[in-house]
């Protein structure tokens, strides 16, 4: 058994660390937060030049075919920095629906420039609240034009290309691809300021069907495979708090001594530790299932998701606590993880959704 | 990443594989294979044969040295030999304490001539071993233990008392530690030995637990006399000597217990609220989820363990998490399925019980897997020193002579 990454890929992983250590520093994201800039542009265009975005997009469609274990390693490191840019969106939504559900000439046509950082990508799935699923869907293609509201999208404000969850004049679920040049949008204000997002419009806006995008089962293979790689930013986010907190209890002195000795404080780390240990113990099994397009891959996605985003919130908010009072201001970097916690948390579908649908396949398994 | 055996190790499960399939019988069915609450006198005699046939064909003591009838095999071949004996039902209990802890320690202090007289017949099961360490006063703070020896010649002279002992009644031999100075601080003033169960002054009582089982015992010491010969370690070094075996017992315990996810599951189905199956109730499917989670994440953490230990690394504090995480799911899954039955699930006659009783059975059980081994506290006090770093807690009896610190009424 070999149950961890390959030592090319750990070196991609510190390589990753140190970058993104020196280049998205925490004024980096307060750009961001303070709304002096949409997203980190600068950082966004040296992470398409090192090939990072397209890690999983084979090379045929201009990807640097790490294969999706190297895309989980950056996942992982984009979450620990709590990074202001549109990696998810293009990366895990935009690319992987074009990759898995459009033709050879679509792939052709949007994943080199999705890989290469010409294009932005994003999905346009919700249309306001409440959880994925079929019924939720109002937005219209009639005649190859799309007509409806999204919102939010992650990121809608920037792309340059949306993947857009409508149902067409068969009323059947479809993945459309929009252009977004002509588009009306408004950025959202929301939780996380750190990453963009907005309601797009649409209105007789021309599209094209991904070729194999049909059915409800479409969207949700897209937001299974999105759930690992989100997982892995979810880890890279938690463990960045736990190492906060620790580094924190141990300099903090109360009483003539420092928190850290305290069992409250030490009990409440080790339950950090512990939910993140299980969360990325979860993560990797979905690495492996996505590698391998493994046949539970779509309950190894709901177990990783529901792990991660309990360990994230747990990990974000139990880092607050840990810090007391100071945790509470703006200008100590505890509510940039907090926030993006939740950002991360509801994007694809919240830890209800999750843990419903993980039982729902948990069934199936045990009938099968 | 992979989840394949190298080629050493697919070679050595199909070995273990076809020793089991030749001398055991394959495990079938749902019914758990419940934690033995006693082991008796039939089952002492099946427990031996089975250690003695393991020992021939050379599948016990894997990782030892070849002197000692082992194999000197890597760690990961002894996980490997559990998972396929896991398949099987052989019959287990008796020599986990000892071939797991006391042995080991043995073979890092004793003798040659004493590692030649008692090695190989622990391991081929012709003699039992017991770990004699907690006392009434000594559990979590274990080294705040009172039982005494006092030097007399060439012996020492031991008095006090010891809990928790598992098989006490059963073993030959045990390893204990005890006081031999209590002026000096609690750590220092220990000492540890060996000595033959059957000595004069030892008084074995078996404790009736909580979930009615007699699985540990009480052992009474009066004026119990060993020879200076059978320490281990120098006189004041009891303390570093238990560190050697506890560091075993982390390893031997925490295995999966039932009931699991899959047995909540079936129940759930099974059972109805409001009319419907439980399973369809938003509640119970969110605390389903929940649990597959964890239950998932540990083992898939401990797969991750497993690759650590084949690439020659050794696992360390972090292993904690296991029987951590474990012990409080297996309670919570426990209570939460009687929960779903309703009056139903106070009944634990066999023939109308649920799921063999088992849920049942775990309620009353599973208290005892918190605190045996290192509680909950203990294990999240090792996560926070050991793995995060945090620093030790204040302690009012530190660098206090042992008689000097103070105790409560309790």
């Amino acid at each position: 058994m070999n149950f961890d990454f390959s030592d090319d890929l750990k070196q991609l992983r510190d390589q990753a660390r140190r970058f993104m250590t020196e280049r998205c520093t925490p004024a980096v994201v307060r750009r961001s937060l303070d709304g002096q800039e949409t997203y980190a542009a600068d950082l966004w265009r040296e992470i398409a030049e090192m090939g990072w975005i397209g890690a999983a997009i084979p090379e045929e469609f201009g990807g640097a075919g790490l294969g999706y274990e190297g895309l989980c390693v950056l996942a992982e490191e984009m979450g620990r920095a709590v990074a202001p840019v549109p990696f998810g969106s293009t990366a895990y939504l935009a690319a992987e629906s074009i990759l898995t559900a459009g033709s050879d000439a679509q792939r052709h046509e949007y994943l080199p420039k999705l890989a290469d950082g010409s294009l932005i990508g994003c999905l346009a799935l919700s249309e306001g609240s409440g959880n994925p699923e079929p019924s939720a869907i109002h937005a219209r293609v009639v005649g190859g034009r799309l007509t409806g509201a999204k919102w939010p999208v992650a990121d809608g404000g920037i792309a340059d290309i949306a993947v857009v969850v409508a149902i067409d004049e068969h009323r059947q679920i479809g993945l459309f691809v929009a252009d977004l040049a002509g588009v009306r949008r408004r950025d959202l204000q929301t939780l996380d300021p750190t990453r963009n997002h907005a309601r797009l419009d649409f209105d007789a806006t021309p599209v094209q069907r991904l070729a194999s995008g049909g059915g409800w089962g479409s969207v949700q293979r897209v937001l299974d495979r999105a759930a690992i790689l989100f997982a892995f930013e979810q880890v890279g986010g938690a463990d960045a708090c736990l190492q906060m907190a620790r580094e924190y209890a141990q300099e903090r002195f109360a009483f003539g001594r420092p928190i850290g000795s305290f069992q409250a404080i030490k009990h409440k780390l080790a339950d950090m530790y512990v939910a993140l240990e299980l969360a990325r113990s979860n993560a990797y099994y979905g690495a492996w299932a996505l590698g391998a397009d493994a046949t539970d891959l779509a309950l190894a996605a709901a177990t990783a998701r529901v792990s991660a985003t309990e360990a994230f919130h747990l990990a974000s908010k139990e880092n607050i606590q840990t810090h007391g009072g100071v945790g509470f201001t703006w200008a100590v970097d505890c509510h940039l993880f907090y926030r993006r916690s939740k950002q991360l948390g509801l994007g694809i579908g919240s830890a209800p959704f999750w843990k419903n649908r993980l039982v729902d396949l948990l069934e199936t398994r045990n009938v099968a | 990443m992979d989840f394949n055996d190298t080629k050493e190790e697919a070679a050595f499960r199909a070995d273990a594989r076809a020793f089991l399939t030749a001398n055991a019988e394959r495990r079938a069915g749902a019914r758990p294979v419940l934690r033995q609450s006693g082991v008796d006198a039939e089952a002492v005699k099946r427990c031996k044969a089975w250690q003695a046939k393991k020992a021939e064909a050379g599948f016990a003591g894997l990782t030892w040295p070849k002197a000692f009838g082992g194999r000197e095999a890597s760690p990961i071949l002894q996980v490997i030999y559990n998972q396929e004996e896991d398949a099987f039902v052989v019959p287990r209990g008796l020599y986990e304490i000892g071939l797991g802890m006391c042995i080991p320690t043995m073979m890092a202090y004793a003798n040659p001539e004493q590692l030649d007289r008692y090695v190989k017949p622990a391991l081929r099961g012709e003699e039992v071993w017991c770990q004699l360490f907690s006392e009434p006063a000594g559990g979590s703070d274990l080294a705040a233990l009172r039982t005494k020896a006092e030097r007399d010649g060439d012996d020492w002279v031991i008095n006090g008392q010891k809990i928790w002992t598992s098989g006490a009644h059963l073993s030959d031999f045990g390893i204990i530690v005890v006081r031999t100075d209590p002026n000096k601080p609690k750590h220092e003033g220990l000492t540890f030995f060996f000595l033959d169960m059957k000595s004069p002054g030892i008084d074995i009582r078996p404790i009736h637990q909580m979930s009615g089982a007699r699985h540990f015992n009480e052992v009474f010491f009066t004026d119990v006399r060993v020879p200076d010969t059978q320490r281990l370690g120098a006189v004041g070094q009891g303390w570093k000597v238990s560190l050697t075996t506890l560091m075993n017992e982390r390893l031997a315990v925490g295995d999966v217990q039932r009931p699991e996810v899959d047995d909540l599951v079936e129940l759930a189905r099974k059972v109805r609220i409001d009319g419907k199956p439980a399973i369809q109730n938003g509640a119970v499917r969110e605390k389903i989820a929940e649990w597959h989670a964890r239950s998932q994440g540990l083992k898939f953490t401990r797969f991750r363990t497993i690759t650590a230990l084949s690439k020659g690394e050794t696992p360390g504090p972090e292993n904690s998490i296991h029987k951590l995480v474990n012990a409080s799911k297996l309670q919570d899954i426990a209570s939460y399925g009687l929960d779903l039955m309703g009056a139903g699930g106070l009944v634990v006659d066999d023939d109308l019980a649920e799921a063999y009783a088992m849920f049942q059975s775990a309620l009353l059980s599973s208290p005892s897997s918190r605190i045996a081994g290192g509680s909950d506290e203990i294990l999240r006090n090792i996560i926070a020193e050991r793995v995060l770093g945090m620093p030790s807690d204040i302690r009012v009896d530190k660098g206090k002579p042992f008689n000097q610190v103070p105790t409560g009424k309790r």
